[in-house]
């Protein structure tokens, strides 16, 4: 398989599991303003993902569209970050995994949108001004949940504590990755810096690192589960239309 | 037979007379979702640019477009999505803005916020949510006449 397909996967992989994920907030998030934040920030992941997942089945050139590599992978196949398959536990760890996973995707689209490749640099640009927004939210959520009432602030912290071994993934670096994704980290490290300190968090100071979600070598009991409830509809009525 | 083809101000006419499936009182060329019509041999392109990626008002603003175009005699039709530049609410027209303002919307401003409420015009206005009921909006509510109002998100 080609290294551009691998990394279009990687890409769409990302927005189509934490699209999901967050989906599953739709009707039972705590407050309404919440539950249709979080379901327009779903939908945009959703429509980043149409557009990832169409450029690798335009790449791989079979017969497979973006709906097949969508509904038709199994956990083996799919190559999304280890961070964006965990559970969503409480409002406040949901919040957590994505303000980690924007500050990341911010600057990964902004570097994406300076390629070469039209496609790729197109894509990119688009999906920036949707997670530029995304980013705003899950930044002042993490600081008003953190800077909060002890019990928040602590619900926060305890989610920073889970969900910090699967922050080194996202900029692990290899072949198939467009850009160098180790290149990110500096100004990864200066945002986190400034919004934890905001939202009087402590950044965990291990630098062990859970891997294996984008190389697809190894992910987490999670994305079975998940995977089982998104792709039941499509797998027991193959090319449905309605 | 020779049969003239209408042009490509005509088009833009007919275009401007196609109403936005979420807004309505907008047309998709106050939206400025439109990028370019143009006459290729015999068949008409038209260029369309999608607000959110993953707003689900797209395919319904194309089947609109291929009804219009269909009922005004067009044979050949071909419309070509693009995403670069990235749509930018800068290309509202000044119409679509005066348009949203009396239906009730606060058009954008580059402020990130409504200036005045859109029922009484009052300043004092206060954000609920980053978010609202879909992709483009957002909600707001006002401190004078205390109605809530959606506001049309600046990107
Ligand atoms: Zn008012």
């Amino acid at each position: 398989m080609s290294n551009l397909f691998e990394f279009a996967c990687r890409m769409g992989d990302n927005s189509l599991v934490l699209g999901h994920r967050v989906s599953e907030w739709c009707g039972v998030a705590p407050v309404l303003e919440e539950d249709i934040a979080l379901a327009n920030i779903a939908l945009d992941l959703i429509g980043q993902t149409q557009l990832w997942l169409g450029l690798a089945a335009e790449i791989e050139g079979s017969d497979r569209d973006a709906d097949a590599l969508a509904f038709r992978r199994d956990v083996w196949d799919f190559r999304n970050l280890l961070l964006v398959e965990q559970p969503n536990r409480d409002f406040g760890h949901t919040m957590m995994r994505q303000f980690l996973f924007d500050a990341w995707h911010f600057e990964m689209l902004g570097a994406l949108k300076g390629s070469d490749h039209t496609q790729i640099s197109a894509i990119a640009e688009k999906s920036l001004k949707e997670v530029t927004y995304h980013l705003e939210r899950s930044t002042d959520t993490v600081i008003a949940l953190g800077d909060g009432t002890e019990e928040s602030h602590n619900r926060m912290q305890n989610a920073l504590d889970r969900l910090w071994p699967y922050v080194g993934e996202m900029f692990l670096n290899d072949d198939c990755d467009h850009i160098d994704t180790s290149s990110l980290r500096p100004a990864f490290d200066a945002r986190l810096a400034d919004v934890l300190g905001q939202a009087t968090l402590v950044q965990p100071d291990s630098t062990f690192t859970h891997k294996g979600g984008k190389t697809g070598a190894r992910h987490t009991e999670a994305l079975g589960h998940m995977l089982a409830v998104m792709q039941s509809l499509p797998r027991a009525y193959p090319d449905a239309k309605w | 037979m020779v049969v003239e083809k209408p042009t490509v101000t005509q088009i833009w006419k007919w275009l401007d007379n196609v109403p936005d499936p979420e807004i309505p009182v907008i047309s998709l060329v106050d939206l400025g979702i439109i990028r370019d019509v143009q006459w290729q041999g015999d068949t008409l392109e038209i260029t369309v640019t999608p607000t959110y990626s993953g707003c689900p008002a797209t395919s319904i603003i194309n089947l609109d477009i291929e009804l219009a175009m269909t009922g005004h005699g067009i044979k050949n039709l071909s419309l070509k999505r693009q995403l670069s530049p990235a749509w930018t609410t800068d290309w509202l027209s000044e119409k679509g803005r005066s348009k949203l303002e009396t239906y009730g919307i606060a058009p954008p401003q580059t402020a990130g916020g409504p200036d005045r409420c859109p029922h009484c015009q009052s300043t004092d206005v206060q954000r609920i949510s980053q978010f609202g009921s879909t992709p483009c909006k957002a909600q707001w509510r006002c401190a004078d006449c205390l109605e809530p109002f959606d506001y049309f998100k600046c990107i």
